[in-house]
């Protein structure tokens, strides 16, 4: 809704656009106080904010220039009421949370700032919850917002989709906050939860809403809906039914969603076009190995350990090389994975990542060492960033009996 | 059973969209309950807090509001009750009283 009263009051009314929406909010709030709430309360709350959008443009059109390309059609009684009803139909809202979505992915803003813009602007999320899921403060997650709101509204117009080449140039931006909003949801540091499914379902929605445009539908937006298909087909069963965060290897696999690795599976084969590897052709590849064995013991670790080998030469970082350690102790025996997790160039930037340690301390396990691995787990432990994490290393500790054998 | 009218005073915005949200469910189960027990004649309706005042006899129209805010009547409606006594417990259950608002409950004038 915020998208399309952008797209008409233009992006530099940006806050008279989020003040109708919270005005039609408000509103609609009251008068079902009384009335009860509607059959279907979003189409009620657009009629409204677009009755509203009509009021500010005929009252303030003279004091306020609105989106210039839209231009005279605005300021003309007779053009006015049939754009806007135009606009609010639902192919232009498309397009119009799309080009907020690109306009967010702005090139002069650091990519978690472009994250917090589109949570906030995009799917709705108040500076509160934005900042819940980023695990910042209120006042750092409003300054980020209006900071990036400011450059939002320099540049006066949304982004325009139809130039092919501006498309391009930006799209790979707006799929790397995609993937963070999706890994912020599946990985998320939260205070209060390990999972954050809202996050992973807007990262689903506006990924196909991407791939629903003709442009945006490249292999690389196939294979990152693909990845997170996988992902979110394994929510279900990441946290059990008593709140325990379940590693992938203990998961009761039967509650993935298979009809998200089908749609999953499809997106893969879709993606398979053209000359471009990226890092989610490969993850999503990683994602559907595991999607496809019905039991941990099945999983074709050769060939992840292969993958990681690639992933890792295109997007090196401490996090895939530590993924990699994962699957060659799984393929080649603890030691070999020991060896690899000590190895990892630059792991002092996991020294506040709990599961580094957690897998040193499961490594060792394996290996019979209770000694090292109780210490290994201990040290996770302290670094535990939300109850759930914590209870799932106690349990482990606790795996590690008391003696030493 | 005689009619009555709940006339709510009091403040008119909630402080946060979730408080907004909250008031709303409360209302809606206030409201749903005197309906099941046969009290409520018409939900009634919010009103806007702006006002004009048509005043005497020389008909002059003059801007409001004209209370302070919390003193503004901010929506009625329509019950039925065995008598006043009765009416007005039944108001002890609205959710603007957990605002500081008020309630008056006046009988409908009958034959």
């Amino acid at each position: 809704m915020v998208a399309t009263l952008t797209r008409i009051f233009g992006v530099h009314n940006l806050a008279l656009a989020e003040d109708v929406v919270q005005d039609a909010f408000c509103r609609a709030l009251k008068v079902w106080k009384f009335r009860g709430v509607p059959a279907d309360p979003s189409a009620w709350l657009m009629a409204v904010a677009k009755n509203r959008a009509l009021d500010v443009l005929r009252r303030e059109r003279t004091a306020r220039t609105f989106a210039p390309e839209l231009g005279l059609l605005l300021n003309s009684e007779w053009t006015v009421a049939p754009l806007v009803e135009e606009l609010f139909g639902p192919n232009a809202i498309k397009d119009d949370q799309l080009r907020v979505m690109f306009s967010c992915c702005h090139p002069s803003l650091a990519e978690e700032s472009q994250v917090a813009l589109i949570l906030h602007i995009l799917c709705g999320f108040s500076v509160g919850e934005t900042a819940s899921a980023f695990v910042s403060s209120h006042s750092a997650i409003e300054k980020r917002i209006s900071r990036a709101k400011k450059v939002l509204a320099e540049s006066k117009r949304l982004f325009d989709l139809s130039n092919a080449n501006d498309f391009a140039s930006r799209l790979s931006a707006v799929q790397r906050a995609l993937y963070l909003l999706f890994n912020e949801g599946y990985h998320g540091a939260s205070q209060e939860t390990a999972v954050r499914a809202d996050l992973c379902q807007e990262a689903l929605r506006l990924t196909q809403l991407l791939l629903a445009h003709p442009l945006g539908a490249t292999p690389a937006t196939n294979a990152l809906a693909a990845l997170i298909c996988f992902g979110a087909a394994r929510l279900p069963a990441r946290v059990d039914a008593s709140g325990n965060l379940n590693s992938l290897f203990h998961q009761d696999r039967s509650q993935w969603d298979q009809r998200l690795v089908n749609e999953g599976l499809k997106f893969l084969a879709n993606s398979a076009s053209g000359l471009e590897l990226t890092e989610y052709h490969v993850e999503a590849a990683i994602a559907a190995i595991h999607a496809s064995a019905s039991r941990a013991e099945d999983t074709d670790w050769g060939t992840i350990v292969s993958l990681y080998n690639t992933l890792i030469t295109i997007r090196p970082s401490p996090i895939v090389a530590f993924n990699r350690a994962i699957a060659i102790a799984q393929h080649e025996g603890p030691e070999r994975g020991l060896e690899e997790m000590l190895a990892i160039r630059d792991k002092d930037r996991l020294s506040t990542y709990p599961f580094y340690p957690a897998a040193l301390g499961e490594l060792e396990l394996r290996q019979g060492n209770y000694n090292l691995a109780r210490e290994h787990f201990r040290e996770a432990l302290s670094l535990g960033r939300n109850p759930m994490e914590r209870r799932f290393l106690k349990q482990r500790l606790a795996a590690c009996g008391t003696g030493d054998s | 059973m005689s009619e009555f009218l709940y006339i709510y005073r009091g403040p008119e915005a909630a402080r946060s969209p979730e408080a907004a949200q909250q008031a709303l469910q409360k209302w809606m189960a206030w409201l749903k309950e005197l309906s099941e027990k046969g009290h409520l004649k018409d939900s009634g309706h919010p009103l806007e807090l702006n006002s004009k005042l048509v005043q005497g006899k020389r008909k002059t129209i003059v801007d409001g509001p004209f209370a302070e805010a919390k003193d503004l009547i901010c929506g009625y409606t329509l019950v039925e009750a065995r008598d006043l006594q009765q009416a007005a417990e039944l108001a002890k259950g609205c959710p603007i009283l957990e605002v500081e608002g008020e309630v008056e409950v006046r009988p409908i004038l009958q034959l």
